[in-house]
């Protein structure tokens, strides 16, 4: 029993050092939000001129994606199909904000890869996004049909994380 | 040529002392009541900037820092106090935001866990210096057998002592 206590140092360093290990291979990014659970912020936004589409607003009783983008961010280019297929599917609502980015240039991105949004808001200075606890593009937030944000995804919304976690998500919100 | 030389040495003295350590604050969002910048000045260096995520708002050059950095000076424009301009990022990016986690029943152990370290190493240190003053504990006796084997084996040294010396 004694002589086994040598042992001990080297498996307080294995034990710390697996918890490193899987701490190494976690995403620093993924900061939970603090607006989770709380009503999505009321922010007033100009409509994105050239989109031919209405200034930014969540329709009460409807369970919606807002989708922050950019046209000068890659990984938007990158979801941009998955929110065109969420879009086309229509059972959710899905409301896009540009961050940062010149109206015409946002226009153009639309109109070139296709316009998933229902309604669209201009945050030429990120201040709306920052009301939202947005840091970057692109970033999805799920906002239940009271109004309230349910969800946020960080980076590309790619049709992987739709099919694990945002179906069963709208499934369990529209149930509400 | 010598003079010239003193005096660039001089210049750049001066300027090294005169220069203080680089801030990402921006000339044009500097606030014009240097008592409100200074107290703008202190938040940032408490609020973290979500983008590289060790540095503070303060010194981050990212632009998400500007913004928090404007939106700070906003709300201590509007007459919000330090406590509430600081309530009011943490609202919308967390706890996570404040480089100095706030004491609460769920951190506590996380503020806790330097005074628990000391306190089990003090212990354990303790603990051994205690067993190491109490005394030895007695001898026990050899039994029958043990003595029997002793006596032979002291034989046997006395023998071969015999045999090697001379």
């Amino acid at each position: 029993m004694r002589r086994a206590l040598f042992l001990l140092p080297l498996l307080c360093f294995a034990a710390v050092a697996t918890w490193f290990a899987f701490g190494l291979g976690r995403d620093p990014s993924r900061i939970p939000s603090a607006l989770v659970g709380r009503p999505a912020p009321a922010v007033a936004l100009p409509p994105l001129e050239g989109a031919q589409r209405p200034a930014f607003a969540l329709q009460p009783g409807r369970v919606a994606i807002v989708n922050f983008f950019a046209s000068w961010c890659a990984p938007c280019k990158v979801e941009h199909p998955t929110l065109m297929r969420l879009a086309a599917e229509g059972r959710i609502a899905v409301h896009g904000i540009s961050y940062k980015d010149a109206a015409a240039d946002s226009a153009r991105f639309l109109a070139q890869l296709g316009n998933p949004f229902e309604t669209i808001g201009w945050d030429r200075d990120g201040r709306a996004a920052m009301e939202w606890g947005v840091y970057g593009v692109p970033e999805t937030f799920v906002v239940g049909r009271d109004g309230t944000i349910r969800h946020r995804h960080v980076g590309a919304l790619l049709d992987d994380t739709v099919a694990r976690v945002l179906v069963p998500m709208v499934a369990r919100l529209e149930r509400e | 040529m010598m003079a010239r030389g003193l005096l660039a040495f001089a210049a750049l003295a001066m300027l090294v002392v005169a220069s203080s350590p680089a801030r990402a604050v921006l000339p044009q969002e500097r606030l014009a009541d240097p008592a409100l910048e200074a107290r703008a000045r202190e938040i940032s260096r408490e609020l973290r900037c979500q983008v590289c995520q060790n540095q503070s708002i303060d010194d981050s050059n990212a632009p998400l820092a500007a913004d928090l950095r404007r939106l700070v000076r906003d709300r201590l424009l509007a007459g919000d106090d330090d406590a509430r301009v600081l309530a009011h990022v943490v609202a919308r990016y967390g706890d996570y935001v404040r480089l100095t986690p706030p004491l609460r029943a769920d951190t506590a152990l996380l503020w806790a866990t330097p005074a628990i370290v000391l306190c089990a190493a003090l212990a354990a240190i303790a603990l051994r210096l205690r067993r190491r003053q109490a005394a030895p504990p007695a001898a026990k006796p050899l039994d029958a057998r043990e003595q029997a084997a002793l006596r032979e084996l002291l034989r046997q040294g006395d023998a071969g002592g015999r045999g090697g010396g001379g």
